[in-house]
């Protein structure tokens, strides 16, 4: 029977003493997650006076705007404009993710749901793939986009991270484990396979949609574009504002000010789509 | 009644029909594989290639056979170092950040909704920051301006700064900490979203069974519900432990001190990207991957062991 305790009613197997401690713990090293960004963020609000000063001080004594100020007076005077790199970054990041999720969705339901000759195989390679790490893949994987004259266009960018391993095998996972039974009640109903997989298997699957976005957002957004893009028109943010950042010790106010920038798309996205999983959960389909 | 020969031409007939029925299948593998391929597959393969040549990068690979691989294991002492390094930073990092994960998910799962959605972010944080581990660098700091230091000393616990990350003895320790402080990535969500999705009449059923407390619902209800979410975090924890490289490089120096955070893929970086040997990082590359496949899939039989997959 669960335990209730005047009004608050705790579920099954809970008490109040176990709440608390998985509270505190929780508290403590989410403290210790958090430190290096209470600390950039700290770093991008002192004057810069107060940067290099000893007894070195964690927090800022008086916090000021003058960085982020600092650093929008760098990014005007720049040859190309400042939001061409921001737009470059921004059409990079959006088409990459989406075509990774609908790529990756499209891949992971055939090889979750149905069976069919080198099913198995073609999965077991994608999982070999993830696994296999280290800067030597970077020199062929070169010479594949300049063969396919891919060089110097955004695609060079966007093309070689939208067949990523991890989304695939993510969203395998996680529609192998929708139930069985909504899916035939759809093949009965005339269903092809396309439509099955648009209108019953997609909204089923939000949460690892939304993981998937996160990560593959991430992951663009913070990219360079490497040696794929040499032209300064279609180079990313990320470049230039390292640029900024490893200017020296005069920037280094403006530097976190930068680091503290380029982290805010992606802690948005998150946290906007985060409710969305948990809100999803709350409504999923067949019961028992 | 058929006859043999009957029975014969109809197995034969059905693997190619099945592959035409299944040609819808294939139809929507095509955009991820065919991508797949070339810019994964083809690297890989040239890779293999490259391992068995001696390619400067800037002239044409001319074949050795496997020389690069003998001279691998006999020759090369570094390596040693390197692997140990590496075998060290998988043992423990590895299993520490999967069960911190695994641990770390379903303590935020018991809290409140709203809860849950800020710690989430909280934990999850790291792993989405890019460079900001650099600023570990600065906590770290060898001199009396690190934080670390000035905390330590000011407290009365040490004398003099310590080197944390030019000492030989202590770099590997703050790298272990900083990888274990951004590890929380993509396995975490993962988890998280494994165990909103068991189904939470078992847990209900499992308390009328005489399930008295948090650990033995995790461990007989929840843990074997979240099978799928449990192989995908190992596999990546595996593959995360064993590349570890931009950590090292940024922090401990390139080469650290004593080669003391050395790890094999700073060793593939320095033959391939500094010493211009790409023949020979291939080769290590080879091995190194060969390593984490059969790690992978000692790995994988336990899991499906603990969990029914």
């Amino acid at each position: 029977m669960p335990k209730q305790q005047g009004g608050r009613h705790l579920g099954v197997n809970r008490s109040l003493a176990g709440d608390i401690l998985v509270f505190a713990v929780l508290a403590c090293f989410g403290a210790f997650m958090l430190l290096p960004f209470i600390y950039a963020i700290a770093q991008s609000v002192k004057p810069i006076e107060e940067i290099f000063v000893f007894p070195p001080r964690f927090l800022a004594n008086h916090p000021t705007t003058e960085n982020y100020r600092m650093l929008s007076h760098l990014t005007d005077s720049l040859w190309i404009p400042f939001s061409r790199y921001a737009a470059n970054s921004i059409f990079v990041t959006v088409v990459g993710t989406l075509l990774n999720l609908i790529v990756a969705s499209m891949a992971a339901f055939p090889l979750a749901k149905y069976k069919f000759p080198g099913s198995g195989f073609l999965f077991n390679i994608v999982v070999m793939a993830l696994l296999f790490t280290g800067p030597v893949t970077a020199l062929p994987q070169y010479i594949v986009v300049a063969k396919t004259q891919l060089i110097n266009t955004p695609w060079a960018v966007i093309l070689p991270t939208v067949a990523l391993p991890l989304g695939l095998f993510l969203m395998k996972n996680f529609m192998t484990q929708i139930n069985d039974a909504m899916l035939e009640a759809a093949r009965i109903d005339g269903a092809g396979i396309f439509r099955v997989f648009v209108s019953i298997c997609m909204p089923l699957v939000k949460p690892a949609s939304f993981t998937l976005v996160i990560f593959s957002f991430q992951s663009l957004w913070n990219s360079t574009g490497g040696a794929y893009v040499y032209e300064e028109e279609l180079k990313l943010l990320p470049t230039i504002l390292n640029q900024i950042a490893t200017a020296g010790m005069s920037r280094v106010g403006p530097g976190a000010a930068a680091a503290v920038l380029m982290m805010i798309p992606s802690f948005l996205i998150f946290v906007l789509l985060q409710s969305r999983i948990i809100e999803t959960m709350a409504f999923s389909g067949i019961k028992g | 009644m058929m006859s043999a020969s009957r029975k014969r031409q109809r197995r034969e007939w059905s693997l190619l029909s099945r592959i035409i029925r299944a040609r819808g299948c294939y139809a929507m593998l095509a955009p991820f594989y065919i991508l797949f391929f070339m810019f994964i597959i083809l690297p890989i393969l040239g890779a293999t290639f490259l391992s068995f040549t001696d390619f400067n990068m800037l002239e044409i690979p001319a074949f050795v056979g496997l020389e690069n691989y003998a001279r691998l294991f006999f020759d090369d002492d570094v390596f040693l170092i390197a692997a140990n390094n590496t075998f060290i930073f998988a043992v423990i990092t590895g299993p520490i950040s999967y069960f911190a994960c695994l641990i770390f998910a379903w303590l935020i799962n018991e809290l409140n909704p709203k809860l849950r959605a800020i710690l989430t972010f909280v934990f999850y944080a790291p792993s989405i920051s890019g460079m900001l581990f650099v600023m570990w660098g600065f906590i770290f700091s060898g001199d009396m301006y690190g934080y670390l230091n000035y905390f330590l000393m000011s407290l009365g616990f040490i004398n003099q700064p310590v080197q944390w990350l030019t000492n030989s003895e202590t770099v590997l320790g703050v790298v272990i900490v900083v990888q274990i402080w951004m590890s929380l990535g993509t396995s975490f969500l993962s988890f998280i979203a494994g165990l909103q999705n068991v189904d939470r009449q078992l847990y209900e059923a499992a308390a009328v069974d005489g399930v008295r407390n948090r650990l033995q619902e995790l461990l007989y209800v929840t843990l074997p519900s979240m099978g799928p979410q449990l192989l995908f975090g190992a596999v990546m924890q595996i593959g995360a432990a064993f590349s570890v490289s931009s950590i090292c490089m940024t922090l401990a120096g390139f080469p650290s001190t004593d080669n003391a955070a050395l790890t094999i893929v700073t060793h593939i970086y320095d033959y391939g990207n500094v010493r211009f040997e790409m023949g020979y990082a291939c080769a290590v590359s080879m091995v190194l991957f060969v390593l984490i496949l059969s790690v992978n899939h000692v790995i994988q039989r336990i899991i499906t062991r603990v969990a029914d997959v």
